[in-house]
């Protein structure tokens, strides 16, 4: 319900103004800055069909979601709640969490977006 | 009553986290990449409050809803929490969102991302399922603690 209304309701009618660096190299991969969001291109239905959709929503969403039980918390639970309450074991998966997603981002997910 | 309080934490939860644009998968991936303060903006904000809050909710000894005393987070340290946390980074990366933002994302009008919470839900149930067999593993006994 907060999404709804903070998305649309509240919608900002501007792209989401990210650094001209991030836009220029998602651009080299035909995602445009558009209104909303999310990419239009990458995330849609028909593309759940292709290989690039699979793993962006379907293997991208298991991975959170058994990341999450495995890690025992997620970004709020470990990042905000965790790290506020001082917990060693929260700053270990903050880490981790950052850690992953780096690599993922720098090294793989350019290939993913190339197929 | 109760459930109306929970409802409005999570809109308004939601609300914070859609127009602080952290559930947007553009910000996701300028933060991953190290382009943009923003999102680190956001936890360095929300972590000092958070922990002020706590602090807070201690000094004036505040229950529950339900009349509870509020427990201290506590999160135990296993090994497997290392490797959990790097699958959950790639996961994050892959669909610029994590549990909570998944919800917001679908509000937010991106309708397709129920295919990536029914698959986060999927992951779930399948991490129950081979738990037994993961290394560094049981863990989570929030309950029995005293």
């Amino acid at each position: 319900m907060g999404g709804v209304i903070g998305g649309r309701l509240l919608a900002n009618p501007e792209p989401i103004a990210v650094s001209a660096n991030t836009v220029e190299f998602f651009s080299s991969f035909g995602i445009t800055r558009q209104t909303g969001l999310m990419p239009k291109e990458l995330y849609n239905w028909q593309a759940l069909l292709s290989l690039k959709g699979f793993l962006l929503m379907i293997v991208g969403g298991f991975m959170v979601g058994f990341g999450t039980r495995y890690a025992q918390g997620c970004t709020s639970g470990h990042g905000i709640l965790g790290l506020s309450a001082l917990q060693w074991a929260s700053l270990v998966a903050t880490a981790s969490f950052f850690a992953g997603g780096i690599l993922f981002s720098h090294f793989i997910l350019p290939h993913i977006l190339s197929l | 009553m109760k459930n109306i309080g929970y409802l409005l934490v999570g809109v308004a939860f939601g609300l914070a986290l859609t127009k602080g644009e952290a559930i947007s998968w553009y910000r996701i991936q300028e933060m991953f990449r190290f382009e943009s303060f923003h999102m680190f903006g956001i936890f360095m904000t929300a972590i000092p409050i958070g922990a002020f809050s706590i602090y807070m909710l201690k000094k004036f000894d505040v229950k529950t809803m339900e009349g509870q005393p509020i427990e201290d987070p506590k999160k135990n340290f296993h090994p497997g929490i290392i490797l959990g946390s790097l699958i959950f980074g790639f996961g994050w990366a892959l669909t610029g969102a994590c549990p909570g933002p998944l919800y917001a994302q679908i509000g937010s009008g991106s309708v397709v991302t129920i295919v990536t919470l029914l698959s986060a839900l999927m992951g779930t149930w399948a991490f129950g399922r081979v738990e037994h067999l993961l290394p560094g593993k049981s863990i989570i006994h929030f309950n029995s603690r005293k």
